[in-house]
């Protein structure tokens, strides 16, 4: 551990966190607002501009930092101060932590922390997000925060199940729990014209795993902890940066849920058909990493569809889907994955 | 008489979602490209630059018309202020040393509590405001902005040759 070690990795996490997740976190707030104008026949926002620079409205996210720093930082009264100033910093730490195993390119450089086991380690530290949910209803001392606190803890308990079992069938297929070696177990061709990629080997497992990470990201249809058209829910009481905060998050998850459906699904950073022998070793490098960051943008893309499209779940719905629909069909597809697997 | 309504069960492919989920994913990925490449369907007037037609009934700010002699129409009846039900007309009245009429010394309309009723537009008997600008008060950052002057009325005024005073001389 001497310090070069320290700045490199310190390095790695500016690159990815600051520049590449949070950018792209913040940019999609603004997507997701033009998304919805152009599917519903409008133009969404376009007009935050500085001088004559307008972009599109790029610069909306940058006027929404503005606003959300300079609100009124309100805390309500019989608020317990500790955990209310610690919920929304848990929720977009927990978040931001399951990025640094994701392997962005091929080698060691280009992953925070390899990790024999990152698929465990994402299990187990995105699940920490829900104490920004739980922790965030309680502490503020109303009524309907705390009510949809307890609505969303009981989402996401129920839907950690199906999606950490999702996973199961793909570390089966390729052997490893690791995301590198899952990368590179999707490099193969089945039939020497298929790519060997998890979507492909499981597509119930990448169905399920979908519908239940976006319940994981609390948001259309599965957005019941919030219900941001009306009843607004755990985070009531939170304005301000804060609010910010928590609301970043959610973006932060779609990029997160992309980034593991383009590892584990999508074969990561490879591309399909070309022969990294002929071509020059940096230039495949870079090509490679921006094949990945191009997947993510598709599934980030293919989300924000899926949110402006589908009405919302009533909860016994919700909950009946969870436990009654889902899981079964996650353990029957990891049996039939374990049959196929020992047959051949 | 209680009418039994029929509710047919619905078989497995709906009730399993995905064929309808794909169904309203092509709806809506459709009219996102569409309107991302061609902005074809975008039914947004970006109003500052573009502004939607009025109707021609449409009520909008007042203003007082002339006569041919480009002075006022108004001869300071308050026919208008009395009609007005928001009470934000206010008239002082002068008399006209060329005629033996009166007219208005000032003449002040508070958009604050105007609610664009046409009221005073009914009731005058000289057909000296109106309301058929066209356009509309633009907002201010000051109250005192919003209470328009004879002249920010006769401004946007133009000439009306009716009868003064009606038909009955
Ligand atoms: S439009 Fe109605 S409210 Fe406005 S000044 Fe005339 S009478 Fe008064
Ligand atoms: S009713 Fe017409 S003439 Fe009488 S004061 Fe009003 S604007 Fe002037």
């Amino acid at each position: 551990m001497d310090w070069m070690f320290m700045l490199i990795a310190l390095l790695k996490v500016l690159v990815v966190l600051v520049v590449f997740v949070l950018m792209l976190g913040a940019v999609l707030t603004w997507v997701e607002r033009r998304m919805s104008a152009l599917i519903q026949d409008r133009l969404g926002p376009n007009r935050a501009q500085i001088g004559n620079v307008r972009a599109w409205g790029l610069l909306h996210p940058i006027a929404d930092m503005f606003k959300a720093f300079t609100k009124e930082d309100f805390v309500p009264a019989g608020a317990n101060r500790m955990l209310f100033f610690l919920a929304p910093a848990i929720a977009l730490a927990s978040t931001l932590a399951c990025f640094a195993v994701i392997p962005f390119g091929p080698g060691e450089h280009f992953t925070i922390a390899p990790l024999d086991s990152g698929m465990l380690f994402i299990i187990a530290i995105g699940s920490f997000g829900i104490y920004g949910v739980a922790l965030g209803g309680w502490a503020s001392n109303n009524n309907f925060g705390l009510l949809g606190a307890l609505r969303g803890a009981a989402q996401l308990v129920s839907y950690e199940v199906t999606m950490g079992l999702n996973l199961v069938g793909v570390f089966a297929v390729f052997g490893t729990m690791s995301l590198s070696q899952l990368v590179l177990g999707q490099g193969e061709l089945l039939w020497g014209w298929l790519p060997k990629w998890g979507v492909v080997v499981q597509p119930v497992g990448f169905v399920l795993f979908l519908i239940a990470s976006m319940a994981e990201n609390k948001r259309a249809p599965f957005d019941l902890p919030e219900g941001e058209s009306e009843i607004i829910g755990y985070f009531a009481e939170f304005s301000a940066m804060r609010f910010a905060t928590f609301f970043l998050t959610e973006f932060v998850e779609i990029v997160l849920i992309a980034a593991i459906a383009a590892t584990v699904f999508f074969g990561g950073w490879q591309i399909p058909w070309l022969d990294p022998q002929g071509v020059a070793g940096g230039f495949i490098t870079v090509a490679q990493i921006g094949f990945f960051v191009f997947k993510i943008i598709a599934l980030c893309w293919l989300q924000m569809l899926i949110r402006w499209t589908l009405p919302r779940f009533r909860y016994d719905q919700l909950m009946n889907l969870g436990w009654k629909v889902l899981l079964p069909l996650s353990l029957a597809n990891i049996v039939v994955t374990a049959i196929v697997l020992a047959l051949s | 008489m209680a009418k039994l309504v029929d509710r047919p069960k619905a078989d497995l492919v709906i009730r399993s979602y995905i064929p309808e989920v794909l169904r309203g994913l092509r709806v809506t990925s459709r009219h996102f490209w569409v309107n991302f490449l061609t902005r074809k369907n975008v039914v947004t007037i970006e109003y500052p630059e573009e502004k939607y037609p009025y109707p021609p009934r449409f009520r909008g700010q007042h203003r007082l018309m002339k006569r041919e002699d480009d002075s006022v129409r108004c001869v300071a009846c308050f026919l208008c202020a009395t009609a007005c039900p928001a009470d934000c007309i206010t008239i002082k009245a002068g008399e006209r040393s060329d005629k033996n009429e009166k007219y208005p010394v000032s003449f002040e309309i508070d958009y604050i509590r105007c609610i664009f009723c046409g009221m005073c537009e009914e009731a005058c008997p000289c057909d000296a405001i109106r309301l058929d600008s066209g356009d509309h008060k633009l907002p201010g950052y000051t109250r005192e902005e919003e209470v328009l002057q004879k002249e920010d009325l006769l401004a946007k005024g133009g000439l009306s040759i009716a009868k003064q005073g009606g038909i009955l001389q």
